[in-house]
């Protein structure tokens, strides 16, 4: 079978930094990875890797069998940015953005046909924004914002998903909306890669789970990745046991 | 005579002179045309740029001019060809950008005063800066008409992509769409809408045609589509009432036009609802009342 994402050999440098050295990585169709890592060790990195929005100096990157420009042109890879570099006081409504997450569906003009409509209003639905569709993308929360961006890859359809900290600053309530929604996509036969900091969600969202330290330390179950042992090895501490909210 | 009377005759006498209905058509459209761009060029922040496009056609101009060919194919052509070296030295050396567009557009007009103090006098430097609307001949208007449609024609079919590219770049390109050809379209359409408005205002005004309605609509709404419309609308009122307030009293076309826009900006600036000034210093003085009160 074909693995939904695969980074064979990556290496990647900004300038003298090493971001990443030599990472393979194989997910198969349907599965939920998560993804993690101590600050700067590389996630945002991959994430941009797999996408060609960085160049990597060595490695390639196949995702469903397809080189990376293939899979974006045929609408095959959503991507929920960790901080979108957007101007947020730009004028569009949140319903609109949801909407740019169709136009790969759509012809060159990008006129929104029914379906269209149809699949943004079940994406404003599925992440509980229904009530501020008709906002400014700006008037949002920092946790709505989050969900409007998860609103519009859910709207695009993309059979691989990269979510590069989804959770970050969102509340628990809208985690658990989150969280559910992965789940739903994952029951639809989506593959997605999920980059977290909150290692007590990782069981029961993740099939696998990887851990990265400018390399792959670790890939494995969640109960093997998270192991405190390996823990110990890639970051030399152990999680809290409060809680089990350990941030790397 | 009455009020009425006296503006119906405000209009309709200037019209009977068909230099007048010439430069009304080719203020409108100018008008028009570059603010359906300007809402663009304000949410990407590229008002700098079109200084620079704008000034840098000048040697185009007075090539076109020394060869007798249409003044749009030299102003294009220099126009062009100055965002693609500006781009390129931008990315080839470390100079920043605001420092790379102040060189290259100063070094092109530069080059084009030179030059100009070389050709023969039919050409007036004058009309060049500063626009000679009142005295636009068939085939300026022809070339003004014909490069306006394709600018529409183009933002006609491409426009939600342009929205989404200056909104979000990196979506596009997840989608598969190229930013940098996005990109590219919208400096190539910059060029040519530049060079649509220099036989309305002149090299020195054209970037507030490409500014100010988009930043003045910017002001009144929230949503892109009517930004696209508000700006077209003050365009089209400040065009008009450009053109007859210069011929009334006898002053710079170019001038009353732009100044007509910037009237507009400052009242959306002052009193917008919600975004003007005076709102929201209403709103304060309101805030601080209610502090004040418990
Ligand atoms: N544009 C850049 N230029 C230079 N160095 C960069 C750039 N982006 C990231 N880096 C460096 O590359 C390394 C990996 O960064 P990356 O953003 O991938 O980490 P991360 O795992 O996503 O971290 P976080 O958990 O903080 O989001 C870091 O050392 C970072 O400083
Ligand atoms: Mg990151």
């Amino acid at each position: 079978m074909t693995a939904a994402i695969e980074v064979t050999g990556a290496t990647v440098r900004y300038g003298d930094v090493l971001a990443l050295d030599d990472v393979y990585l194989s997910v198969e169709p349907g599965r939920v990875c998560g993804l993690l890592g101590m600050n700067g060790s590389g996630k945002s990195t991959l994430f941009k890797t797999v996408l060609g929005l960085v160049t990597a100096d060595r490695g390639r990157v196949r995702i469903l069998g397809m080189g990376n420009t293939a899979a974006r042109r045929k609408g095959l890879v959503g991507y929920v940015p960790q901080s979108e570099q957007v101007d947020w006081a730009f004028p569009v409504r949140v319903r609109d953005v949801v909407m740019m997450g169709r136009y790969g569906h759509m012809g060159r003009r990008r006129r929104p046909r029914p379906a269209d409509r149809e699949a943004v209003e079940h994406a404003l639905l599925r992440t509980d924004l229904t009530g501020l569709a008709d906002r400014q993308i700006g008037a949002l929360s920092g946790g709505q914002r989050k969900r409007a961006f998860v609103a519009r890859a859910i709207a695009q359809d993309a059979d691989v998903l990269l979510l590069d900290e989804p959770f970050a600053g969102v509340d628990k309530r809208s985690e658990a909306t989150i969280t559910d929604l992965l789940l739903q996509l994952r029951q639809a036969g989506h593959t997605l890669l999920v980059s977290t900091h909150d290692l007590a969600q990782v069981p029961e969202l993740c099939d696998e789970a990887v851990l990265l330290q400018r390399r792959v330390i670790a890939h494995g179950t969640p109960e093997e990745v998270l192991e405190p042992d390996v823990l110990l090895e890639a970051f030399g501490i152990h999680p809290s046991e409060e809680g089990r909210s350990w941030t790397p | 005579m009455d009020a009425l009377t006296a503006l119906v005759e405000w209009f309709t006498v200037p019209m009977q002179f068909e230099f007048v209905q010439r430069a009304l058509l080719v203020s409108v459209v100018a008008g028009v045309v570059c603010a359906v761009l300007s809402c663009w060029m304000t949410l990407v922040g590229w008002s700098l740029m079109g200084d620079a496009v704008s000034h840098a056609v000048l040697p185009g101009v007075v090539l076109s001019y020394m060869f007798g060919m249409p003044f749009a194919l030299g102003a294009l052509i220099f126009g062009g060809g100055s965002v693609a070296l500006i781009g390129v030295v931008n990315r080839t050396s470390r100079v920043k950008e605001d420092a790379v567009i102040g060189v290259v557009f100063t070094a092109m007009f530069a080059l084009g005063l030179v030059m100009i103090s070389r050709v023969p006098s039919q050409t007036d430097l004058g009309h060049i800066l500063f626009g000679n609307v009142l005295g636009v001949s068939d085939g300026d208007i022809l070339q003004v008409l014909l490069l306006a449609a394709v600018v529409l024609a183009v933002v006609w079919y491409k426009h939600r992509d342009l929205t989404m590219y200056a909104f979000d770049p990196v979506h596009a390109h997840a989608i598969g769409v190229n930013p940098r050809l996005l990109e590219t379209l919208l400096l190539g359409l910059l060029s040519v809408t530049v060079v649509v408005a220099l036989q309305a205002v002149g090299i020195i005004l054209v970037v507030a045609m490409v500014i100010i309605p988009g930043a003045t609509a910017y002001l009144l709404t929230d949503r892109f589509e009517r930004m696209l419309m508000i700006s077209a609308a003050i365009a089209f009122a400040a065009a008009v009432t450009g053109v007859f307030t210069s011929f009334h009293l006898n002053v710079s076309t170019g001038g009353c036009i732009v100044l007509a826009q910037a009237i507009a900006f400052t009242l959306a600036y002052l009193f917008s609802p919600g975004q003007g000034v005076l709102w929201k210093g209403r709103t304060a003085r309101a805030v601080r009342a209610t502090r004040a009160g418990h």
